[in-house]
């Protein structure tokens, strides 16, 4: 018996239970068809239970439990898998990461529980869908930048298909969209990594650092013994990240165009990240592959892949890139302010029910990236860590805030779309009467995603807006009236869809309350997005340390390298003048 | 030196390295005698000729014994056999077992699918393994003379092989064309080889490319530089018509949609791998000597070469991309795709050429890659044929859309064909990333970014035309008329399928070992 107690056990199993329990369908007859679903289900419960463990708090260094208030990497595992490569299979997970992990294991349990209504191919779904909930937990807790890809990329193919077999009307040309935007944005990501790996070299990195980067013994092995000769390169994400907050960073050498390798690293896998967030100008996947895709996977897109962007940029852009991400800040927040304003006003103009909640996403994922662009150094080469810590939690709030709201609101949409077979927002009307219940848990939700103090909306955008106040009040005002916007949508849409005398679309005959199983999935969404409301410490005292030591870590290389190279610029600038 | 000391040398050097290096083609030498004795006593024996010819071959691996030179006990330098012909070191053991491997697969493929017919069989597995030899011949030529045998010994049957079934008018105008255009080419490779060695004052590689180093440090190279571009040129375009490489790439999807599914195979797989080992030898022959001034002086040589084939892998790479979109005919398809898979394998050589003087490690890397890359085709490339052959024996058609409806009567074929598309797109965690991934890195090593955009964009590209094949087959309904193949997995074709699938998936995920043998296969290439 494995012991369960180790990291490399524990952690593996999460991931790869899913991967396994699709390997098993594989041999199952077709024909099972609610016994499969079940099984997958269970799988998703057992995974989701596994989570939930490992986020119980008060763990130590020696149990499976999440140490609260470290905010190193916890739980790290790190095996050889590919040594020509110097690639570990190397995973860990800390307060950023952590969240999102459960958030997946949440979201795909629910959207298990939602997808009993599929009934053509189901094995290939369950096991499709298995594949996926494998390759989404894994990008989370890898710490291998070559690992963190493959998974990544592990996601394209099962996301493909269960878009194009199982999609609405139009599903074929959505899936190849998604397809298409999705590699080119990882391709974009490949060039990055092939640039950071091999401007990497371990032996830059002060000895007493090596053990914080969890590096194999293997490799400082040879860092030790090679001082002279070739350099030792890594995919290690901890370790790049500290040689790029190097005083000599290996990353600072100039690669193309007067521009330096980190500078483009950061802008490849910036786009990269972006499109997966997704951010205007390349969102337009999204709505198209939302409208096409099945409720449950619908679900799954909104609530946890649109999150793999944010966490990449949190996780790999910033601390490897600092020098780019300073330097390239306001395209960072730039494109989130647009993403907010253009996502809400093109909200506001959609007809399809699906198309509005798939373009509100693009706008509050609007605020993850503004967030997390924030950069606290003032004009006056002032470190105002506060409000970069602010925005950063902000950002993961209003991520994990996202992604419980959105997959809410894209379930409700499923739950109405299955009675009256359209979602045509000009011809609803009138469901309070007939389904109080999903009405009732309808407003939540949506209340939850406008953003009304109390639901856990609220929470992110205030930290979002609140930091941004001290980099530009220009932005802070859009991200500010953004908020009004959003109001002006999610009410319009409430109105027309849930008030009013009496329903006359069609279909109105099949209208029926909601099921037990329907409210059995809801339920835990709502009761979330309460109590992360009323209690945002739950999840902040999760993230707070792990940002701290983020923005902490950027703040030392800001002012160990950045300031004293901004005061020489400044310096010699005030010589030149005459 | 008299008359009788050389003859004494000659002898001893035969008998001595060079006939235990050349077990190999003499076992298959010896299979080809076999096969046709075979013929002449038991006519009658069915299973006769796939049992000789697979036995011959399983013969010929266990001789050239790829687990002893490439594990760590291994072999310390390559040795110059035939009196210098040829190299045997570990990269033509490696190159040479993974042909072997191919050849051992082709004939139980063939077992599968049926073709050749039993009258003809005998000739198909000579002239199979008659070309096999010429490709040993080929990846470990270091004589411009063998350079030429080997490239003819393996053209030749081709030729025959493309127009093997005869009733066919499309068959024998693919072997027409293919000949014809294969006899030019050679031609003018013949010239370009007799201008080099003109112009060098020798046929033996290392020989040549130390006179070249002599003279480049000597000066600057005036009219002779020409002589010897023009000479290179001349040589490129024979390699490139056994790359399928644009322009010489026209050949290709005529040969490809004429001959059988079986004969495409082996031309896209086989005759590619050989290709791609004369050319690194080539690369590596003329662009570097042991000695470090000469190898400071052949830069240029190694900075034209490594310019030559890295535009050559640019635009055969997006050429073979772009072409692949209007098919219909999946052989078509295929076809282009092989002459995309040529470039993007071209690529990595094009690094090594610019590493080799500058970054040893770096180069070998590059090699190892090229070598990691064609294993890694082959299973990818041998598969996708092979799922064609099966379902044309099933519904008599090779069109893409008379796929429809097959994931429904043959799942499991239809996940093996996906996957070995999906992997020849490149897209983790299969194999075929593996290959991308070790061929990007060492282009990426050699400074070549925007080849390496080229490469990235064209995988981008490629996306579409094979996922338009997976479209067809998973999703668009079935039609009336063209009912889908039905090969369940359990039987002899889909048990093949699933085998040389499995390989893609494991190594996609374990890869290090493969690189690892490709590593020790290039680690005694460059100097």
């Amino acid at each position: 018996m494995p012991d369960l107690n180790s990291p490399i056990v524990f952690l593996s199993l999460i991931v790869f239970l899913p991967a396994a329990a699709a390997l098993a369908l594989g041999f199952v007859p077709g024909g099972w068809g609610d016994r499969i679903k079940g099984f997958a289900f269970a799988t998703t419960v057992a995974v989701f239970l596994l989570t939930v463990w490992l986020a119980l708090p008060g763990g130590g260094a020696d149990s499976m439990r999440f140490a609260l208030g470290d905010g190193q990497m916890q739980k790290t595992v790190s095996v050889d898998w590919i040594p020509s490569f110097n690639v570990y299979y190397f995973l860990g997970i800390d307060g950023i990461s952590l969240p999102l992990v459960v958030l997946t294991s949440f979201l795909s349990m629910l959207a298990m529980a939602a997808s009993f209504t599929i009934q053509r191919h189901v094995k290939a779904y369950c096991i499709l869908f298995l594949l996926l909930e494998t390759g989404m937990l894994g990008v989370f807790m890898a710490l291998d930048f070559f690992l963190f890809y493959v998974l990544w990329e592990v996601m394209l193919l099962p996301m493909y298909f269960l878009i194009g077999v199982w999609g609405g009307p139009r599903r074929e040309y959505a899936a190849i969209k998604f397809f298409l935007f999705t590699l080119a944005g990882s391709v974009l990501m490949l060039i990055a990594i092939l640039m950071l790996y091999f401007a990497s070299d371990v032996r830059k990195l002060p000895q007493a650092r090596w053990d914080a980067c969890h590096l194999s013994s293997d490799v400082t092995a040879r860092a030790r013994i090679d001082a002279t000769g070739e350099p030792v390169h890594t995919f290690n994400l901890l370790a790049l990240a500290e040689m790029g907050r190097l005083e000599n960073s290996p990353f600072d050498k100039e690669l193309l165009w007067g521009k330096s390798i980190q500078w483009w690293a950061f802008l490849l896998l910036l786009v990269g990240f972006l499109v997966k967030v997704p951010a205007v100008p390349i969102h337009t996947w999204l709505p198209d592959a939302h409208v096409e895709a099945p409720t449950p996977i619908s679900m799954i897109l909104a609530g946890v892949l649109l999150k793999m962007g944010g966490y990449g940029i949190i996780r790999i852009c910033y601390p490897i890139c600092p020098d780019a991400a300073y330097e390239l800040a306001w395209l960072v927040c730039g494109i989130g302010a647009v993403s907010m304003v253009y996502g809400a006003l093109a909200a506001m103009a959609q007809k399809d029910f699906k198309r509005l909640v798939a373009y509100s996403s693009v706008s509050h994922m609007g605020y993850v990236v503004l967030g997390l662009g924030v950069w606290s150094i003032t004009p006056g080469n002032l470190l105002a860590t506060d409000y970069w810590k602010l925005g950063m939690n902000g950002a993961m709030f209003q991520m994990i805030a996202h992604g419980i709201s959105s997959a809410g609101m894209f379930f409700l949409v499923g739950v109405i779309y299955d009675r009256v077979h359209h979602r045509d927002l000009d011809r609803f009307g009138g469901l309070f009467a007939k389904m109080p219940v999903y009405s009732g848990i309808s407003m939540v939700i949506f209340f939850a995603a406008l953003g009304l103090p109390g639901l856990c909306g609220f929470i992110g955008e205030v930290f979002v807006v609140l930091s941004v106040w001290k980099y530009s009040t220009a932005l802070a005002v859009v991200a500010a009236s953004v908020v009004i916007l959003t109001a002006g949508y999610i009410l319009w849409t409430i109105q027309r869809v849930y008030l009013g005398p009496e329903y006359k679309g069609p279909h109105g005959e099949a209208i029926t309350r909601m099921t037990r199983r329907e409210i059995a999935i809801a339920a835990p969404l709502v009761a979330l997005a309460i109590v992360l409301g009323v209690y945002p410490r739950a999840l902040l005292d999760y993230t707070k340390p792990s940002v701290a030591q983020t923005v902490d870590n950027l703040a030392g290389w800001m002012e160990r390298v950045k300031l004293p190279e901004l005061r020489d610029r400044a310096a010699m600038e005030e010589r030149a003048r005459p | 030196m008299n008359f009788h000391l050389l003859l004494r040398s000659a002898l001893d050097d035969t008998l001595g390295p060079t006939l235990a290096a050349f077990r190999p083609e003499l076992a298959l030498c010896a299979t080809i005698v076999a096969l046709l004795v075979v013929r002449m006593f038991l006519p009658r024996w069915r299973l006769g000729p796939p049992c000789v010819a697979a036995v011959g071959v399983i013969v010929a691996l266990v001789l050239a014994a790829p687990w002893h030179y490439l594990s760590s006990v291994g072999m310390d330098r390559a040795v110059p056999i035939f009196t210098g012909m040829l190299t045997f070191d570990t990269f033509s053991v490696f190159l040479r077992s993974l042909l072997l491997l191919f050849v051992l697969l082709f004939v139980m493929f063939t077992q599968c699918s049926g073709v050749p017919r039993e009258e003809s069989a005998t000739e198909f597995y000579v002239l199979v393994l008659g070309a096999t030899v010429g490709m040993c011949l080929m990846v470990s030529a270091n004589h411009m003379l063998v350079v030429f045998l080997g490239m003819e010994m393996a053209s030749l049957p081709s030729y025959v092989l493309a127009g093997m079934m005869r009733h066919e008018r499309r068959a024998s105008e693919a072997a027409l064309k293919y000949a014809v255009y294969g006899a030019g080419t050679a031609g003018v490779m013949l010239y370009g080889i007799s201008l080099l060695v003109g112009a060098l004052g020798s046929a033996h590689l290392p020989t040549m490319a130390g006179a070249l180093a002599d003279a480049l440090a000597a000066g600057p190279l005036g009219d002779r530089a020409v002589v010897l571009m023009l000479g290179s040129l001349m040589i490129a375009v024979g390699l490139a018509f056994k790359l399928s490489a644009v322009p010489f790439h026209f050949w290709a999807p005529d040969v490809f949609e004429g001959a059988t599914a079986e004969v495409a195979a082996f031309l896209s797989v086989a005759s590619k791998a050989a290709a791609l080992g004369l050319l690194v030898r080539l690369v590596v022959g003329l662009g570097g000597v042991a000695d470090p001034a000469g190898l400071e002086a052949l830069a240029p040589v190694r900075h034209y070469l490594g310019i030559l084939i890295a535009s050559l892998a640019a635009v055969t790479c997006t050429f073979g991309n772009l072409a692949a979109y209007g098919q219909t005919n999946l052989k078509r398809l295929l076809a282009y795709s092989t002459i995309a898979h040529a470039g993007y394998m071209m690529m990595p050589v094009a690094a090594m050429a610019f590493l080799m003087g500058r970054d040893p490690a770096g180069a070998r890397a590059a090699a190892a890659a090229v070598v990691f890359y064609v294993s890694i085709y082959l299973f990818m490339n041998l598969g996708a044929f092979a799922v064609v052959a099966f379902v044309r024996n099933a519904t008599g058609s090779e069109q893409i859309d008379h796929l429809a409806g097959l994931i429904r009567r043959s799942t499991g074929l239809a996940v093996c064909f996906a996957v070995m598309l999906f992997s020849l797109v490149g897209l983790p965690p299969l194999a075929g990333f593996a290959g991308k991934f070790a061929a990007f890195a060492a282009v990426y090593d050699a400074g070549l970014i925007s080849l390496l955009v080229i490469g990235l964009v064209n995988t981008v590209l490629s996306l579409f035309y094979y996922l338009r094949v997976v479209k067809v087959m998973a999703l668009a309904p079935e039609s009336e008329e063209h009912p889908a193949a039905e090969i369940p997995l359990g039987s002899t074709p889909g048990v093949f399928c699933l085998a040389l699938t499995v390989p893609l998936v494991v190594w996609g995920i374990w890869w290090n070992g493969l690189f690892t043998w490709a590593q020790a296969a290039a680690a005694l290439l460059v100097p």
